[in-house]
């Protein structure tokens, strides 16, 4: 009895790390929704250069430092604030989902409209996410809108 | 040995862990099984449920093991222990209006039987000198008396000796020493990765003079026994140092050692200049002696323990060539880049061997900022002294707190040393602050 569940328990658990680990690799246009692959591609390469170093390969962030991007409200929820954290960065000590991160993060207003729109959708569909894609013109709207800090 | 014991409470779900763990290479064909509701365990918190029970065997040279004192105190920063053993610990958040916590090893078999709290604020700093605990918040300083049995005996109203530090929530933890004649040491770390105009912003260069230098970005030194004194009365001892965590008093040489946080982010601030490889690998941290009016160069130079030289920093013009810092002192050693030194303690004891004494404990927290590169650290590593100087290479004394080799990065590992304390016999105790874990390693021969 105890080992079904346990097997249960198991094999429920290593069905998630399969999805997850499905939709850390390239994501083709499996499913519906999902961002053309180059798309994907292009995000990635931004990714690799810009938020890479604090966000670690996996998203996951770095506890107490640099917030993670798993499945976060910042992340899934609406685009404006998500993009507004791109182009004016963060003070430290915010609080995320109950935890607080000390690291600064720097603006990002050097990035085009294409590559913020690029990277964050492909955060938004990897490392378990799976949210909207975010357009180029999405972004020029929110940047026009959006002051610069200081 | 002791770990044995709190391995057996663990033994299922250590075993569930084995079994997963088998099943990983067969993944694709384990997860056929079906779908199961697994979500419920995992989606609260990752970071909660993933550093679980695990083995807490640590890999110690020969001679040499470790009991588990406590376990699951919560975020334990630096720690203390008084003559009669009493360990106590400061915690980064109080828990249940508890910031530190007092245990005892009444029976004396290495694991604490006995545990209480008090001080309702979290922090880092904790010391014990004359007949004083020492504790501290990212602000402020207090002190609490202790008896002829080194029990608290004003657990609700410490002393406040020190007020009014900055803390803008950036390299925001205060550590404290305190040395043979009358005076505490603080860090006050730097709210910066290099003093740019905008905080880790490509393009933003160099502020010159750096403003953060005034109050931050070195150490200062206070009266140990003295109320409310802040800036105005403390003495600027040492500057030019971007953070501290670990420092110590090194009675040998009587003088204060630091061990710093360098810098990061070169490659990201100056790709044209550092690749990625190159900025996992820059610069060292560094362990400095200080004295009054000590300048270690940060923000302008960074130190480059490949080249063995104090470079420009590329804020201020650097090219990863130009040497500078003519005025700023050389590190005393130089360990990888981005380890994070989180204590420092210079064995005084008799019980390990005669190579230890007077040699220098170091906790490494360990790395974030290699990626993509291996992480780095998550061990506490031995210098040897002698004269006052470090007198051989240094060496990895305990190891394996991440948990193996694939938990080696900020969000696996198991735990993470983060504070050290020597005990009356001679024992050196290890906090971590991942779990809140506390060991004892002896030596026996």
């Amino acid at each position: 009895m105890k080992r079904s569940r346990i097997l249960f328990v198991l094999s429920g658990g290593l069905f998630f790390l399969a999805t997850l680990l499905m939709s850390q690799t390239k994501k083709p246009a499996a499913r519906s929704a999902a961002p053309p692959a180059a798309v994907m591609e292009r995000g990635k390469q931004v990714y690799l250069e810009q938020c890479l170093a604090c966000h670690q390969v996996d998203g996951g962030g770095v506890p107490n430092m640099n917030p993670p991007l798993i499945k976060t409200k910042w992340v899934l929820g609406p685009k404006m604030p998500l993009v507004q954290v791109v182009l004016n960065g963060m003070k430290g000590d915010t609080e995320i989902e109950g935890e607080t991160y000390h690291n600064v993060m720097a603006p990002h207003r050097d990035l085009t409209d294409q590559q913020i729109s690029d990277v964050l959708t492909y955060v938004r569909n990897s490392f378990g996410n799976k949210a909207s894609a975010i357009s180029a013109a999405e972004v020029k709207v929110i940047r026009a809108k959006t002051k610069p800090v200081e | 040995m002791q770990q044995l014991i709190q391995q057996q409470k663990i033994v299922s779900r250590k075993s569930m862990l084995l079994i997963a763990g088998l099943c990983v290479a067969g993944l694709m064909a384990c997860a056929g099984n079906g779908g199961g509701d697994k979500k419920k365990d995992t989606t609260t918190t990752t970071r909660r449920t993933a550093p679980a029970e695990v083995d807490m065997t640590l890999k110690l040279p020969a001679g040499f093991s470790a009991t588990v004192f406590a376990d699951s105190l919560g975020r334990a920063r630096h720690l203390a222990v008084t003559s009669n053993g009493i360990v106590y610990v400061k915690l980064n958040r109080a828990r249940g209006g508890k910031g530190i916590i007092k245990l005892e090893d009444t029976n004396g078999d290495g694991k604490a039987d006995k545990m209480s709290g008090f001080g309702n604020y979290g922090g880092t700093g904790m010391a014990v000198k004359n007949g004083y605990l020492y504790a501290s918040s990212d602000q402020e300083v207090f002190r609490y008396k202790l008896d002829g049995n080194n029990n608290v005996t004003n657990p609700d109203q410490p002393e406040k000796i020190i007020t009014g530090l900055l803390n803008r929530g950036e390299h925001e933890s205060k550590s404290v020493a305190l040395d043979n004649a009358g005076n505490i040491y603080v860090n006050i770390g730097a709210y910066s990765n290099s003093c740019q105009l905008q905080d880790r912003a490509k393009g933003s260069m160099g502020q010159k003079p750096c403003p953060i230098l005034d109050s931050a970005g070195g150490i200062w030194q206070f009266k140990a026994d003295q109320p409310n004194q802040t800036y105005g009365t403390g003495v600027h001892y040492a500057s030019g140092i971007r953070n501290t965590v670990g420092l110590d008093w090194n009675t040998a040489t009587n003088t204060l050692f630091i061990m710093q946080h360098g810098r990061d982010q070169l490659h990201d601030l100056f790709p044209d200049i550092w690749d990625a490889k190159q900025s996992a690998e820059l610069p060292a941290e560094c362990m400095y002696e200080l004295h009054k009016g000590s300048n270690c160069g940060w923000p302008y130079i960074y130190y480059d323990q490949i080249q063995h030289k104090k470079m420009l920093a590329p804020e201020y013009g650097g090219d990863g060539k130009k040497t500078a810092g003519e005025d700023a002192q050389d590190p005393v050693e130089a360990f990888p880049a981005h380890m994070a030194p989180n204590a420092l303690l210079f064995y005084t004891g008799n019980q390990f061997p005669e190579k230890y004494k007077n040699g220098a404990f170091i906790a490494f927290h360990g790395s974030w900022n290699r990626a993509p590169e291996p992480q780095e650290g998550y061990y506490v590593v031995f210098v040897p002294f002698k004269n006052g100087k470090p007198s051989g290479k240094w060496e990895v004394f305990a190891d394996n707190f991440a948990g193996g080799p694939e938990n080696v990065n900020p969000r696996g590992a198991k735990h993470r040393p983060t504070g050290l304390a020597q005990g009356p016999d001679g024992s050196l105790y290890v906090s971590d602050d991942t779990r809140g874990t506390i060991w004892k390693i002896s030596y026996k021969k």
